[in-house]
């Protein structure tokens, strides 16, 4: 008798959990029903992350960098799953490498991006990047796993936190990686991943007044209709973003700047 | 308690000092009557034939008319401009557009008086600030992106930066011939070419500047300056020859900006406006705190957008920091921007006196309790005196929106981490100060506090080396050191 396979289901990951979508809706893909989430999950996921800011960002960057490591490690161990939702060795092998150069990012970016500056008084001075907080990511539709990485990670190495909305037509191997990042020590919310339509989604993202920051890698924005309700907080903008590079993850950092007198 | 400290709390505030008037004389500046634009390295006549009074806020003189440029206006400025790029500007030795920029620089050294007696006539701020903060400060910015301009792939090693094209370039009343270096002199050094738009109230200095221009013997067109209203900027911004906006002004209309390039392959940078906290632990050396509480509001009028305008005072110390801060708001001379002794001068418009009036009403109308040293305003002109509201809620509208003038909100904590909240309880993120002897509370403060710039145990210093910019709605982008020119510049990565 041969076994009946336990089949998975497909749910959001929002604040470390898995729940479905609180609107009860999925949509099928390839023969599962994947979580349709609503405007409502998208709210609770900026939520989650915000609640979640203050931890990553307020870990050291050599701690994130090792926690950012983690993954990979388990990407790696989950190559075969990947490989069978994309259907591309090459790809799930770029993404987990990917992952790895990002990582090493983490306590880098400082030195790279940061500067002393030589002013003409009697002042220390000098810059640092932070974290502009909760970015938004409209991951790319294709390809499913090496897209939603080279926008994902270059966002959250820096210390933001991240909601993405997931490609919409190939969305499985993005909730297989929120498992991954579940159980690599990335705390919850840090990365909240929703399944569904951009076109429910994107918007309501894009004008979340809580959202510092919106990669519309994935978007279709013709008109500028996102970026437009981006303005409401000023919202940073990304519109593309390939390869990889420390630069995509510095248009999610912000730049500080500290004086403090010479003297005795 | 001592004799002087019972005298410190019980004698009334103070008046200044009496000081002869020495007033600045104004016969370095020889003003036209009439200005056009300056379109391609020449004067022209607006197309829109619009042309309206420059005030000298305070005299209410008119001083001159000024062009208004209007949407054909804008078009030929950024033909103009786009010609000087095709026809060379991009091309020429970045070590020869250097020396353009370093011979900007001297011309303003040696024409200094000049142009600070006429930033004051036009803009109402004291001779002293525009003699030694904005002029020194636009020389060194030229200067120091002069350097800049042939080190590019130093500054940005890998990348292969290159010019964006035409900026346009959109710049605030309150710093007028500053504002304009900060924007002009990293876009030249980038080597892209500029129209730019100065405000309406002040267009007398950048109007200067295009003399400058034409002294350094800058290839025409590649600056050019539009004068006018909001309606000008908005055609910049729209404008389709545009590669780049770079806008400062208010967070209102930079969102409207932000709107307007939504959807087209424009750079953007903003620098918008701010409602800065000025943190004062009991730990901190008091009389100096009160130098950068004064420094950190009053400083030209309260029309800076990094102005410390919300004071946070640990509750310790509360009643000693209030009742130093009466005594020096007491010796503030408020008058004759061209005074060599005054310290505030004058409101820069009609328009913006009036909001603020209106916003200190708002702060009596809902409890907050008012005070303005006894002093004595010029007849004409616009004028408010500095003042400060304590007894603030967070709530109140004193606290929450930027006023933008001589006006102080004072809050008190008790606990760093309530600073720190409150402090960050605002959608602005521009700038923040900190005051403590104790080293290791200044960088958690400075890690924790939600803005591009932090001033510790110092107020509203800038530097051309030093980045300057907001985090959440003060803007994006970063105007200033080595980080100032990447929004002049795109990468071939």
């Amino acid at each position: 008798m041969t076994r009946l396979p336990v089949k998975k289901t497909y749910k959001l990951y929002v604040g470390g959990a898995f729940p479905r979508s609180e609107s009860g809706r999925t949509y099928e893909v390839d023969g599962a029903n994947v979580a349709l989430a609503s405007r409502k999950d998208l709210r609770d996921a900026v939520r989650a992350a915000r609640g979640a800011s203050s931890t990553w960002a307020g870990m050291t960057a050599y701690n994130r960098g090792q926690v950012l490591y983690r993954v990979a490690e388990m990407m790696e161990g989950r190559k075969a799953e990947f490989a069978e939702l994309t259907g591309d060795e090459a790809e799930v092998d770029e993404a987990v490498d990917r992952w790895v150069w990002y990582a090493g990012w983490a306590d880098k970016l400082a030195q790279v991006l940061g500067s002393s500056n030589p002013v003409a008084g009697p002042y220390f001075n000098f810059t640092v990047p932070e974290p502009t907080g909760v970015v938004g990511i409209v991951a790319p539709e294709e390809p499913p796993l090496l897209g939603l990485v080279s926008r994902l990670a270059p966002a959250v190495v820096g210390g933001n936190v991240a909601v993405v909305i997931a490609s919409e037509h190939r969305p499985l191997a993005a909730v297989t990686l929120a498992e991954v990042l579940a159980t690599s020590d990335v705390p919850g919310g840090v990365v909240n991943l929703l399944t569904g339509r951009k076109r429910e989604l994107a918007s309501v993202l894009a004008g979340h007044m809580d959202v510092n920051a919106l990669d519309l890698a994935g978007a279709e924005d013709e008109d500028g209709e996102l970026e437009r309700l981006a303005a409401d907080n000023v919202k940073r903008i990304v519109r593309n973003g390939d390869g990889q590079s420390p630069w995509h993850a510095a248009a999610f950092l912000e730049l500080k700047t500290v004086w403090h007198p010479i003297g005795v | 308690m001592t004799e002087i400290e019972k005298r410190q709390d019980r004698s009334p505030v103070p008046s200044a000092f009496d000081y002869a008037p020495a007033p600045e004389s104004r016969d370095i500046v020889a003003l036209e009557d009439r200005y056009g634009l300056f379109i391609g390295g020449e004067w022209v006549e607006p197309k829109s034939g619009e042309y309206q009074p420059t005030i000298s806020p305070a005299t209410e003189e008119t001083l001159a008319e000024v062009a208004y440029g209007g949407s054909e206006d804008v078009g030929l400025a950024v033909e103009s401009a786009r010609e000087a790029f095709d026809n060379g500007w991009s091309d020429i030795a970045p070590s020869e557009r250097a020396k353009y920029l370093y011979r900007i620089a001297r011309i303003l050294q040696e024409r200094s008086r000049e142009f600070a007696v006429l930033e004051s006539l036009d803009g109402g701020k004291p001779i002293r600030e525009s003699r030694d903060v904005d002029l020194p400060l636009s020389a060194a910015h030229f200067f120091y992106y002069a350097g800049w301009a042939d080190k590019l792939e130093y500054a940005f090693p890998n990348r292969k930066p290159q010019p964006l094209g035409v900026a346009g370039q959109i710049i605030p009343w309150n710093f007028p011939l500053l504002m304009l270096s900060w924007k002009i002199a990293p876009a030249l050094a980038a080597g892209n070419t500029v129209v730019l738009k100065p405000a309406e109230s002040t267009p007398l200095s950048a109007l200067l500047f295009c003399d400058v221009v034409h002294q350094a013997e800058l290839p025409p067109g590649v600056v050019n300056i539009v004068t006018g209203d909001g309606r000008a900027g908005a055609e910049l911004v729209q404008h389709a020859g545009v590669d780049k906006v770079a806008f400062t002004g208010s967070t209102e209309v930079g969102k409207e900006i932000q709107r307007t390039v939504a959807g087209t392959d424009k750079k953007l940078t903003l620098e918008l406006g701010g409602k800065a906290a000025n943190i004062i632990f009991d730990d901190a050396p008091l009389d100096q705190a009160v130098e950068g509480i004064i420094n950190g509001i009053y400083f030209n009028q309260g029309h800076v957008c990094c102005a410390g305008s919300r004071l946070f005072v640990q509750e310790s110390v509360y009643d000693e920091v209030i009742a130093k801060l009466k005594r020096r708001m007491g010796t503030l001379r408020v008058g004759d921007p061209l005074d060599k002794n005054t310290d505030v001068g004058a409101i820069n418009s009609r328009e913006q006196l009036e909001r603020i009036q209106e916003l200190v009403a708002s702060g009596a109308e809902e409890g907050a309790e008012i005070y303005q040293p006894p002093c004595r305003l010029p007849e004409k002109g616009w004028w408010f005196p500095p003042t400060v509201f304590t007894n603030v809620a967070q709530s109140y509208r004193i606290a929450q929106e930027e006023i933008f003038g001589p006006v102080l909100s004072v809050l008190t904590f008790r606990t760093p981490d309530e600073a720190v909240e409150k402090a960050n309880n605002t959608p602005y993120g521009l700038s923040a100060g900190v005051w403590t002897e104790k080293g290791s509370r200044i960088l958690s403060l400075a890690q924790r506090l939600r803005a591009g710039v932090i001033w510790a145990n110092t107020y509203n210093r800038f530097d051309p080396a030093s980045p300057f910019g907001g985090y959440k709605e003060s803007g994006f982008g970063r105007e200033g050191g080595l980080h100032g020119l990447a929004p002049y510049l795109e990468f071939d990565e």
